[in-house]
């Protein structure tokens, strides 16, 4: 008879041994990444400026039903952001370089990227961070938050912040473009995430815009990539302290 | 009685169990608390209920619910060994507890490693036979079964229904195994329109979503003919008996209702109430076709509890338990005597209950 409840009763154990909390675990800081020289000489450095363009009408926000959490509707009317165009400019689309470096290894930053939870949304949406660099995601709200990434290359996590200022910081260890975050307890909430191995990298304002400086001289693959639109490519040479313009037009 | 009564209870609980695992799914909340056997550190009973928002009213619910389901189970096993004689109904009863902490298991393992696609699908296929076990405890705990439906004579031994409610059972449960790995691979708008695929009768373009989908599709298809074969022949063959019949009618009417939610979940977009319902009416599809196959097997289950029972309770030859077999044989008593055995019913003698 007890040996005929025992499973039954390891797992009630299990579960109260774990009893107790709702204060999300300490987390490990991550190891400083190895110091590495700058490869960019500042003398000759050129940059990228340019804008994002929309052509034609993109779809009108939605307002979000945040019912199910009352938190999240007492804080006003929330509306979809897949396509923020102001003035035919797209927003929150992230440019970087996909090809050009070569073999060039750049010094990781050890200050953070922060992810915030905010407002029942992820604040930024888009953005990009190295490979080694952390990331620190946190919670400002007064509600539960998971937060669940989904990469191809590196290790899939999902957190639980269950209180308002709890931290948790990750490392992305590759490269890859994008990694999407998602909330599985807001179903509405979502950011990405586009890890390099390099700072070439930049997401673009209100206006469309955006700005890669220091880039070394030579002939690069510029990717541009926005959550709908998907991704668009184009080639172009920078000289000694040239600061090309590039443009991309994304259609609907 | 009790304990059929308590068994019933248990198989219907599994139901809302099922369903409430559908909703999970449905809304796409089964990440949405992170951490197993806690929920955000707090132990799962203390999971303060102002903070289930969002996907973690679905997800902790399901937890809960799958919690006091494991525990029922748990019961009803305890029970079944303390008051059921027949070894076998025992056994099951061994069987679905077992089942019932694999599934629990499986449950916190697809959190712990996000939701993989085999571990996902095994925890739905499992739920479905440990809805199935504790169906067929209430069912062969029933008066009805232990009577072997006697009132009206003794069960037919229908070999033809036997065996189409057999394979209907078993195909019904292979289109939930396909159901199943259609919603956790996320091919349920794999094929967006309905009854057509993509305007035609076969879909003019072919992926693994569409394959999956579409195998759904055909498999509805299938096991509605099997359900009409089998329900036709109660129909013809056995409408004086309301032990199949019953079954009958209940599935023509369940599988008319589970193409409709099929229809429905398609064209609603996969809304979360109905694709639960889709889940749960599933399940229940299978139970009923289930209890038929079973019911038109009773025969078969009275020469085996005849010889276990009587090994068991009657301990000799000559006081054989009428238990367990059809009323004929009763009436007539052990096999080789002429007339009716002493006591009717020997482990109502001996244990004074059902």
């Amino acid at each position: 008879m007890v040996s005929f409840l025992r499973p039954f009763l390891a797992v009630i154990l299990l579960s109260s041994a774990a009893c107790g909390g709702g204060n999300d675990s300490k987390e490990t800081a991550p190891a400083p990444a190895a110091t590495v020289a700058n490869p960019v000489d500042a003398a000759t450095a050129g940059g990228l400026k340019g804008s994002i363009k929309l052509e034609g009408t993109p779809p009108p926000s939605q307002t979000i039903n945040r019912r199910s959490d009352q938190y999240c509707e007492q804080l006003g009317e929330a509306k979809t952001q897949n396509f923020v165009a102001t003035g035919g400019g797209l927003q929150n689309v992230f440019v970087y370089v996909k090809d050009g470096l070569g073999e060039m290894k750049f010094p990781v930053p050890t200050i953070p990227v922060v992810l915030d939870q905010k407002g029942c949304t992820y604040v930024p949406r888009v953005f990009g961070i190295q490979a080694g660099q952390p990331l620190e995601i946190l919670n400002s709200d007064e509600t539960l938050h998971n937060i669940h990434a989904q990469p191809m290359n590196n290790r899939e996590f999902n957190r639980g912040q269950a209180l308002k200022g709890l931290k948790y910081t990750h490392v992305f260890t590759t490269a890859e473009v994008m990694v999407p975050f998602n909330c599985d307890v807001h179903n509405w909430m979502n950011a990405w995430v586009g890890v390099l191995n390099h700072p070439f990298y930049a997401v673009s304002g209100q206006d469309g815009t955006f700005g890669i400086q220091n880039l070394p001289p030579g002939t690069y693959t510029i990717e541009a990539w926005h959550e709908k639109l998907g991704t668009q490519t184009q080639m172009v040479t920078i000289g000694p302290k040239e600061m090309k313009e590039l443009s991309f037009t994304f259609k609907l | 009685m009790r304990l059929h009564l308590y068994a019933v209870l248990v198989a219907f609980s599994t139901a809302i169990l099922i369903f409430a695992g559908g909703l999970v799914t449905s809304t796409g909340s089964g990440l949405s608390v992170p951490d197993w056997p806690t929920t955000y550190g707090w132990f799962m009973f203390t999971f303060p209920l102002d903070k289930m928002v969002g996907g973690i009213r679905f997800e902790h619910t399901h937890r809960l619910v799958a919690s006091t389901v494991g525990f029922l189970i748990l019961v009803l096993a305890v029970w079944l060994r303390l008051a059921e004689p027949r070894r076998w109904v025992r056994q099951l009863g061994y069987v679905a507890l077992a089942a019932v902490i694999t599934q629990g298991i499986l449950g916190g393992i697809t959190v712990l490693w996000y939701l993989p696609d085999p571990i996902s699908i095994a925890h739905a296929s499992l739920a479905q036979l440990v809805f199935c076990l504790t169906i067929t405890i209430a069912l062969t705990t029933s008066r009805g079964w232990k009577d072997a439906y006697s009132r009206r004579g003794a069960t037919p031994d229908d070999r033809i229904l036997q065996t189409i409610a057999t394979a209907t059972t078993a195909l019904v449960y292979l289109q939930i195994l396909v159901g199943a790995t259609m919603r956790h691979t996320d091919a349920g708008l794999a094929i967006p329109d309905f009854p057509y695929a993509f305007g035609h009768l076969l879909p003019p373009t072919w992926n693994p979503k569409i394959a999956v989908h579409f195998a759904h599709r055909v498999g509805a298809v299938i096991v509605t003919l099997f359900a009409l074969a089998t329900t036709s022949h109660v129909f013809f063959h056995h409408r004086s008996r309301p032990e199949l019949w019953r079954p009958s009618a209940l599935l023509l009417l369940l599988i008319a209702l589970q193409i409709t939610l099929g229809a429905l979940t398609v064209l609603t977009q996969k809304h979360y109430i109905i694709n639960s319902l889709h889940v749960v009416t599933g399940a229940s599809v299978l139970a009923t076709s289930l209890v038929l196959t079973l019911r038109s097997r009773r025969s078969r289950f009275g020469t085996v509890a005849w010889s276990q029972e009587q090994k068991r309770i009657a301990g000799s030859k000559e006081q054989a338990p009428a238990y367990g077999l059809p009323m004929d044989v009763r009436r007539a008593g052990p096999i080789g005597t002429a007339g009716p055995i002493g006591p009717a019913d020997p482990i109502r003698t001996a244990r004074g209950r059902a």
